[in-house]
């Protein structure tokens, strides 16, 4: 099966955010860019679709900050081929002018499945998949968390809330939102992406012009107003266990 | 028809999702600010009886086996002439497995805009607004709801799906549904979830475990407390994901509603996905390093320490009380 496996750069949320001057935006100049999580479920869902069926993995993704680590490393994990789309990405690119970036590639790559993660935490005009789908006039399933492939159909496991499982028979080619791959994303050693580097090419496909349409103009950005943050227990950890087993006490139970 | 507002009713094995209730509530605090109709879209088969309780001011009801349970391609298709020909001025739906499909499909496909994330719709001074909650609920993005028609995806948040409910049934018009020929998405069969161990939607004490437990192997300590405490571990999806706790035990938007007496929240961020699923609890107390974690906003008290160093104290000091 011949695969193609989007990947989307997000803030890592470990660091703080900070709002830029404008009011609208999200502060870049220190904003570290990470892989999307979903998306590396999808990619090792990718990997074992090819382990037991064969095939080959393309990865694509936005050339924007550190878009060569990440490639190198789902190089070092068992794809096969890298592709990065250079030329007029901003940190805050949309999903509508990023799927239609993607699809144009996609297209020349001809595959049968396309996996991308099911959502991004800055998705702002709608998650990548099923926009990149429709594009490619193809279907997709959303919230997978599994895939099996026999002929031309695939059988997936698609989740809903409270643990519901919806098994779907889906026509290929197909694009998949995964949520979580069957396995948690394999750990590959430092020494194996250094390696990447050093064997691996990564193509560049220039794009002539970003789109945003579809998606909306935001007017301000803001951190949450909470009504009332929590009360919080100070002192030395010994005085807090302290406090709280009182406060254990208070709510009875203990 | 350009100021009305359209609810995508979702239902999953002949129950309404509480979700279409909040959405009822947001559109009609949208509605009314736009002086439109909020207008229910049911998509079912023999599911009439589902218009009941919905809190709209007439539902459009379009019967077909092949919308008997939910597919993409046959919601897609259903929507698409409906949201084309009636242009209303939104169309809600949920930040689901369900909704947050078929509004990117459309968008595409009606060349319509879409905004995902929607904590709230409302109006200013009869303008159509947003708000999304993005960044796992760190940042909040507001601005115009774009036209002509927007197709909006909700999450729980602002508004409360009391309010979308209504003991006085709407007015119910059936409409055509179109041709289901060659649907490309197929529902074979639903799994039912396997029943754990133990049910976490009804226990008393719950010990909640992050990612900030870092490996398996530190369960332990959570394990240990929980024994000191009475109570039961559950954890929120990463945890899951890495087969550290089987999937009954996980509490969020993919897992579990819990309400117990007492949520302690160990190494647990509160990304919306997780919140939404335990602001039932009677009390919640968070333990996290992160002075800015989104968890100290619903928890009624905190302890910004590292829980490798206050988890084990804790455990010491109950054992010896
Ligand atoms: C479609 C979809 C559905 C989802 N459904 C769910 C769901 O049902 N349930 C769910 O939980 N998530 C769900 N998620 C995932 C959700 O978006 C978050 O990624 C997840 O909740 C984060 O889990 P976490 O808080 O454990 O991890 P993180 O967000 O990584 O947070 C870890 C926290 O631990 C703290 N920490 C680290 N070290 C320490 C230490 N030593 N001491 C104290 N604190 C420490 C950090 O400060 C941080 O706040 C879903 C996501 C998607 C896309």
């Amino acid at each position: 099966m011949n695969i193609v496996v989007l990947v989307k750069l997000v803030p890592d949320l470990v660091e703080e955010l900070e709002i830029d001057s404008s009011g609208a935006t999200l502060d870049t100049t220190f904003m570290r860019m990470i892989i999307n999580e979903p998306d590396e479920h999808a990619l090792e869902q990718a990997i074992i679709l090819k382990e037991r069926e064969g095939g080959e993995v393309t990865v694509l993704g936005p050339a924007i900050e550190d878009i060569d680590g990440v490639l190198f490393t789902a190089f070092a994990k068992g794809s096969d081929r890298l592709i990065k789309l250079v030329d007029g990405f901003e940190l805050e690119v949309n999903n509508h002018a990023l799927a239609r970036a993607f699809t144009s590639v996609i297209r020349e790559l001809n595959p049968d499945l396309v996996l991308t993660g099911v959502q991004a935490h800055n998705d702002l005009d709608g998650s990548l998949g099923p926009l990149v789908a429709e594009y490619l006039g193809m279907s997709y399933v959303g919230y997978v968390s599994g895939v099996t492939s026999s002929g031309d159909k695939l059988t997936v496991r698609k989740e809903y809330p409270g643990g519901l499982i919806g098994e779907m028979e889906v026509a290929i080619p197909a694009v998949l939102g995964i949520q979580s791959a069957e396995q948690p994303p394999r750990y590959v050693a430092i020494s194996k992406v250094r390696q990447a580097m050093k064997t691996a090419t990564i193509d560049e496909q220039t794009l002539t012009e970003l789109d945003p349409s579809g998606g909306p103009t935001v007017s301000q950005m803001f951190q949450p107003q909470v009504g009332e943050r929590a009360e919080m227990i100070e002192g030395d950890i010994d005085q807090i266990a302290a406090k709280l087993v009182e406060l254990f006490g208070d709510l009875g139970v203990v | 028809m350009g100021d009305n507002i359209y609810v995508v009713i979702e239902h999953l094995q002949g129950q309404v999702s509480e979700i279409s209730y909040v959405m009822l509530a947001a559109g009609r605090a949208l509605a009314s600010g736009i002086g439109g109709e909020l207008v229910a879209i049911l998509l079912g088969h023999q599911a009439q009886n589902l218009a009941g309780d919905l809190a709209a001011d007439r539902v459009l009801y379009m019967d077909d086996p092949a919308l008997a349970e939910f597919t993409p391609d046959a919601y897609q298709l259903a929507l698409a002439e409906l949201i084309k020909t009636d242009t209303p001025r939104a169309v809600l739906l949920g930040d689901t497995s369900v909704g947050a499909e078929v509004a990117g499909a459309l968008s595409v496909r009606l060349e319509i805009p879409l905004v995902s994330r929607c904590s709230s719709v409302h109006a200013k001074e009869g303008t159509p607004k947003f708000v999304s909650q993005i960044c796992g609920g760190k940042i909040m993005a507001e601005g115009d709801l774009p036209g002509p028609t927007a197709l909006v995806t909700m999450v729980p948040g602002d508004f409360k799906a009391e309010e979308g409910q209504s003991d006085q049934p709407a007015e119910v018009t059936s409409i055509p549904a179109p041709s289901f020929d060659d649907l490309k998405v197929t529902l074979k069969q639903y799994i039912e979830p396997e029943v754990g161990d133990v049910d976490i939607s009804t226990e008393p004490i719950l010990i909640a475990v992050g990612r900030g437990i870092q490996q398996e192997a530190n369960l332990e300590l959570a394990e240990e407390l929980a024994a000191a405490l009475g109570g039961t571990i559950c954890a929120s999806r990463p945890v899951v994901d890495q087969g550290w706790l089987p999937i009954s035990r996980l509490v969020g938007k993919s897992g579990k509603s819990v309400k117990p007496k007492l949520f302690l929240a160990i190494g647990i961020s509160g990304a919306p996905e997780h919140v939404e699923a335990v602001t039932g609890s009677e009390t919640i107390i968070a333990i996290n390093t992160d002075p800015a974690a989104p968890i100290f906003d619903i928890a009624k008290y905190g302890a910004n320490v590292d829980l490798f160093e206050l988890v084990p104290a804790l455990t010491e000091q109950l054992q010896g009380s």
